[in-house]
């Protein structure tokens, strides 16, 4: 099945795919530090394995970012 | 509002844009932006507003300079060393452009403080660098109507958006901070200076197209940059109408105080 995941076109086959295991597959480390946006819509976190991706679909990874530095 | 002489020669190359005008400086000087944070992203914002005739700026901000902090606040000088960062900003603001009326805030912002400060000001620009004080502007600014720019930095990247009252806000993204212990330590985190530039002086340009109410805005879409790839991104957002603050049913209704991760640079 064909994705786009952050803007760049890519060919997966894994049979079921999950949200989830895709975090996984794309070596996420940490996931809590990331939003997924799948068709324009972000999902919510418990959703995660839940949500089987089709052909087709977007998916935006967006991170956290806060400072160069935190507290000072 | 008369323009003086100087303040035509000043404003010469502002005037000469048709977006601009005689009328849209006219806006520009008698408008208020409020800057959080006298940093990274702080620095290119408070310098091209101040240049631009922003009439009164605020700034917010507890720390003093520290000689970590030169490599990318270039608002900030090495004789400033241990000197507020308000105080610091404000002067190079007066040598800069004496027009700017310049409003310190040397405090740390709380749910206690943000509402009184925020209220008198027309566009506020988050400049801050950890997760708490992003998520308690964003609710405050959401919870009473007024227009913020966003923007965090990481390394290489930096990622903006805009937010203006009915559109997608911090939280329809990302939910809530995220948890304690998955914060990237300091001595894994860092910022490329220039990278700061690059995100703050966008910030800038959307406070002044809003004051100018010219372009398109930020809004419902979230801007990222890679310096590595010299890449930009828009990715398009929705309002989501799960958000905990400005969704169907919100269950945000007051401000709250998160906790901040406390961190120690070891080189
Ligand atoms: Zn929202």
């Amino acid at each position: 099945m064909e994705l786009t995941i952050n803007g760049k076109k890519e060919i997966i086959d894994k049979g079921k795919l999950t949200v989830g295991i895709l975090l996984k597959l794309k070596d996420i480390q940490m996931p809590e530090m990331v939003s997924v946006e799948l068709n324009g819509e972000i999902i919510d976190r418990k959703d995660y394995d839940k949500i089987e991706l089709q052909n087709s679909d977007i998916i935006e990874f967006l991170y956290f970012m806060g400072g160069g530095n935190y507290g000072n | 509002m008369n323009f003086t002489e100087e303040q035509i020669i000043r404003y010469s190359r502002n005037i000469i844009l048709r977006e601009v005008g005689g009328e849209g400086q006219r806006r520009l000087l008698e408008s208020k932006v409020l800057v959080i944070g006298a940093g990274g992203l702080g620095s290119p914002i408070l310098l091209y507003l101040a240049a631009a005739g922003v009439g009164t700026l605020g700034i917010i901000d507890s720390d003093v300079v520290d000689l970590s902090n030169l490599q990318r606040q270039i608002i900030h000088f090495t004789p400033d060393i241990n000197i507020p960062k308000v105080d610091s900003a404000k002067s190079k603001i007066k040598q800069l452009n004496p027009d700017v009326n310049v409003i310190t805030y040397k405090v740390r912002l709380s749910s206690k403080n943000i509402v009184e400060i925020i209220k008198d000001y027309d566009f506020i620009i988050d400049g801050t660098d950890n997760f708490p004080t992003k998520f308690l502007v964003n609710d405050a600014c959401v919870m009473n109507n007024k227009p913020f720019s966003h923007a965090g930095i990481l390394r290489f990247e930096g990622q903006t958006f805009t937010y203006t009252p009915g559109n997608m806000c911090y939280r329809c993204i990302f939910n809530e901070p995220p948890p304690k212990g998955v914060v990237p330590t300091c001595s894994e985190a860092g910022i490329l200076g220039a990278v700061a530039g690059v995100i703050g002086t966008i910030q800038a340009v959307e406070a002044l197209k809003y004051i100018l109410q010219n372009g398109d805005l930020l809004t419902n879409k979230l801007l990222t940059f890679n310096a590595l790839t010299t890449q930009f991104r828009e990715i398009k957002l929705n309002r989501n109408e799960n958000c905990p603050v400005c969704g169907k049913s919100p269950t945000i209704k007051e401000l709250q105080d998160y906790e901040q991760p406390v961190c120690e640079l070891k080189l």
